[in-house]
């Protein structure tokens, strides 16, 4: 029973994870939290990396909920908020950053190593059905005839 | 067809290339925007019992400044400490501190027992400095030319080697330019 309690315990810890973030000051206008809460999910934790500052417990990402919290009270839109942060720590810290030439090369390098496999691999097939398919030419003909006929006499000898 | 058979090998030799830059690579580390920017704006208190803060007027002079932002409860901060102390007395460095959340109490036993490399310390209780800075973990070792722009940032601490290849090459180009 201790033992089961010990697993459950373990499996719905991370969930309370899920809690950080409310356990501040919270705005008192609930509309303007829904904002911050909103933009909180889209910025990055610098230090956890792979969540974003609404699900992190790290002591920076605290601090960045409560310049977010202290953004929008000061009349800031969404945008000015990110760009308060991306002034700082770059397009880094947004988890959906924008589409720039850096990324381009990202989302189309993929698609640029398919095509070329692609295109190899067509190439390498046709060439070989061309090989395969080119008829013995009349002297190559000839010096099969030889090898077969040779091997014959051969299985004929006792 | 020479060109052919090499061609396996070529491929090997690239991407062996392409891996062993990679190795070299930092992906946990945040790229910073700060490079080639003004030093922001700030104002800070000294650490309680001393007289001397640090506020962006003294990066502006000219010379080349280091400003490290520390931490006492930073285990790298006390590594880096010989090698701060090193780029202390390379001449014509000024040396400054951002002491980051800490708790001063801390602050004076971490400076008191190490030495303090530093010319003057700016207490960032709360951190908000740090971040107009792109600080996002400490130590953090920023170097600022003479016109108050910074150049280079480096994260985590100075060990010997970073001290010989990246701070003594690139203070004496500053010095040189300046």
């Amino acid at each position: 029973m201790r033992r089961l309690a010990l697993i459950l315990a373990v499996i719905f810890y991370p969930l309370m994870a899920l809690a950080v973030g409310v356990d501040e000051a919270r705005l008192s206008d609930p509309a303007l939290e829904a904002r911050a809460r909103e933009l909180m999910k889209e910025l990055r934790c610098l230090v956890c990396q792979n969540q974003s500052i609404d699900e992190s417990d790290a002591d920076l990402a605290k601090d960045l909920r409560h310049i977010v919290r202290e953004r929008i009270v000061a009349g800031d839109s969404d945008a000015a908020v990110r760009r308060f942060l991306v002034d700082r720590y770059g397009d880094w810290v947004l988890l959906d950053p924008p589409m720039n030439a850096r990324m381009m090369v990202l989302w189309l390098a993929p698609l640029g190593l398919v095509v070329v496999a692609a295109t190899t691999l067509i190439v390498v097939l046709r060439r070989r059905r061309r090989e395969a398919a080119a008829p013995l030419t009349a002297e190559e003909e000839k010096r099969l005839q030889a090898i077969l006929n040779a091997t014959d006499e051969e299985a004929k000898r006792p | 067809m020479r060109l052919k058979s090499l061609l396996p090998l070529l491929i090997f030799l690239g991407l062996a290339a392409v891996l062993w830059v990679g190795l070299g690579l930092k992906p946990r580390e945040v790229p910073t925007v700060m490079i080639g920017r003004a030093v922001p704006e700030f104002d800070l208190p000294p650490l309680d019992g001393r007289t001397q803060g640090l506020a962006s007027a003294a990066l502006r002079v000219p010379g080349v400044k280091i400003v490290n932002v520390f931490a006492s409860w930073c285990v790298p901060c006390r590594v880096e400490h010989p090698q701060l102390s090193a780029l202390k007395n390379l001449p014509g460095i000024a040396l400054y501190g951002i002491n980051y959340k800490d708790n001063v109490a801390d602050a004076r036993a971490f400076l008191d027992g190490l030495g303090d490399p530093f010319a003057a310390i700016g207490y960032d209780r709360s951190g908000r400095v740090s971040i107009d800075w792109g600080v996002y973990g400490v130590p953090e070792t920023y170097v600022v030319d003479g016109d108050g722009k910074i150049v280079y940032r480096h994260v985590g601490p100075i060990s010997d080697d970073d001290l010989k290849t990246k701070f003594t090459p690139l203070i004496e180009r500053l010095r040189e330019g300046a």
